[in-house]
């Protein structure tokens, strides 16, 4: 007699178990395949601790309702619950986002009094940002050129995110939630002299800090690794 | 085909008026047809600093509204065959002229003349906007001060936007022994800051506060530094390549007996 052909296996594993879901067959059998493995007594123990779930599902892609589907399955059994979801595809939309987010996005313009410009991912400004302008982005700022007005890395939060610049003589740095102004010494920000290749960042203080540029190698190794935030 | 260059600064009182005025009256000097039209509809000034207000029997918003033709409105001036001046309406305001017809009245007189200088009215608003629309080229003036040199940036910024060549740069209003000291900003600081060409650097002078209300532009004054400078940037508008003036004050035997010794 021909054996059934098993879609969903089951693993344990000292994290918990983990259940292998095949990539070939269709939705509807997989559903009906992890009901059916499921539904043995062997879960419905009330007296044992939770048991964490992790479901690879290969080369499948599932939308959110799906996977809000199978979370649902699987938490119907008391003990059971859905600790992570592996996947090797994402879709395209959300590839795209991702890169947008992790790439550098080169400028090449001066940015003057009253100017604003935003970019998601890190931004590479080959110009100056004149007081009163404004640069903003996601990830990283660098500058090749002065800066004399504001700048805001990590917008929406990233307190790993640094700001680089040829000639560093901000009005204001800001990195995710804090921020940093210049002294009150108004003529200085016209002046060429000091401040050459200087970056700055937030340290576990909660301070905004400006030190030399060199210092970064040490301070955020993983600036320079290609791939960065995307694994 | 002549060429339109608006003279704007953002900030006011830095000099935009005078630089017009002056400019014209050297551009004119050196043979060239010129027409100055003032769009400071409100506030008109122009007319006053070139001494001709009691000649003004129509203006721009009489001439963009088809109530006269546009050589009626236009003032020959007192000194030059070759210098006319557009007034600006003093009863409207910025509104009652829009981009468009600017436009297509500086079309109009590019026809006839060699320049067409467009003095802007301070700010960023309809009246700013109206005084670029028809412009080719654009002059930017500012004054050592950090305030003239931060509102001459965001013009910067905004002229980028429009369809004119890059904009170049007048500094008024220089005091030299103050820029030696280090007590304002000095040449270098700004055109580092705003990085667009410098045109020309002008000096306080005292003669240029007697010239405006005199109603003769200082361009007319052989002696003054002033006037030298004004002359020297409308050569440079024509195309010459002319040094910029030393900055340097005068100063007295001593110190340059104490410099030789090597005192100071």
């Amino acid at each position: 007699m021909e054996q059934k052909q098993q879609y969903v296996t089951i693993k344990g594993t000292k994290d918990g178990l983990t259940l292998h879901l095949d990539d070939t067959c269709s939705y509807q059998v997989l559903i009906a395949e992890i009901e059916e493995r499921l539904s043995t007594d062997l879960f419905e123990n009330n007296d044992s601790p939770l048991i964490a779930v992790h479901l690879q599902i290969g080369n499948r892609y599932l939308t959110n309702e799906q996977e809000e589907e199978i979370r649902d399955l699987v938490r119907k059994k008391k003990n059971l619950v859905v600790d992570s979801i592996n996947s090797n595809v994402v879709s395209r939309k959300l590839a795209l986002e991702w890169l947008k987010k992790e790439e550098i996005v080169p400028v090449c313009r001066m940015i003057r009094s009253g100017q604003v410009l935003q970019v998601k991912g890190d931004l590479l400004l080959i110009g100056d940002v004149n007081p009163g302008g404004t640069v903003i982005a996601d990830g990283n700022i660098f500058i090749m050129g002065a800066l004399r007005g504001t700048a805001h890395a990590g917008f929406f939060g990233n307190k790993e995110a640094i700001i680089a610049a040829s000639i560093m003589k901000p009005m204001q740095l800001r990195i995710s939630d804090t921020m940093n102004r210049a002294p009150d010494n108004y003529k200085e920000y016209y002046s060429e002299e000091g401040n050459e290749m200087e970056c700055a960042y937030v340290n576990k203080q909660d301070q905004i800090i400006v030190d030399r540029i060199q210092l970064l190698t040490h301070l955020r190794p993983s600036l320079t690794r290609l791939e960065r935030g995307m694994m | 085909m002549g060429e339109a260059i608006v003279i704007t600064s953002g900030k006011g009182g830095v000099g935009k008026t005078t630089t017009s005025a002056n400019l014209g009256t050297a551009l004119a000097m050196f043979g060239k047809k010129v027409c100055l039209i003032d769009t400071d509809i409100g506030l008109r000034n122009l007319d006053v600093v070139m001494g001709l207000e009691n000649r003004i029997v129509y203006d721009l918003v009489d001439v963009v509204e088809g109530r006269c033709k546009t050589h009626q409105a236009l003032i020959k001036d007192k000194r030059f065959e070759c210098l006319y001046l557009l007034p600006a309406a003093q009863t409207s305001d910025k509104t009652a002229v829009s981009p468009e017809q600017m436009k297509s009245l500086i079309d109009e007189l590019k026809q006839e003349y060699d320049y067409i200088l467009i003095d802007c009215p301070a700010g960023i608003e309809q009246g700013y906007k109206n005084a670029v629309a028809g412009a080719d080229k654009a002059i930017v003036v500012t004054t050592p001060e950090v305030s003239s040199v931060r509102d001459a940036d965001r013009i910067i910024g905004l002229l980028e936007k429009e369809d004119i060549e890059p904009p170049k740069l007048v500094i008024n209003r220089i005091r030299s022994h103050m820029m030696e000291a280090g007590d304002s900003l000095d040449v270098d600081d700004i055109t580092s800051t705003l990085a667009i060409d410098l045109l020309g650097i002008v000096q306080d002078d005292e003669s240029v506060i007697k010239a405006t209300n005199t109603g003769e532009p200082v361009a007319m004054n052989p002696n003054s530094k002033a006037s030298l400078a004004y002359r020297n940037i409308a050569r440079r508008v024509l195309g010459e390549s002319v040094p910029l003036q030393s900055l340097e004050t005068e100063k007295s035997i001593f110190f340059k007996v104490k410099k030789l010794f090597g005192i100071k």
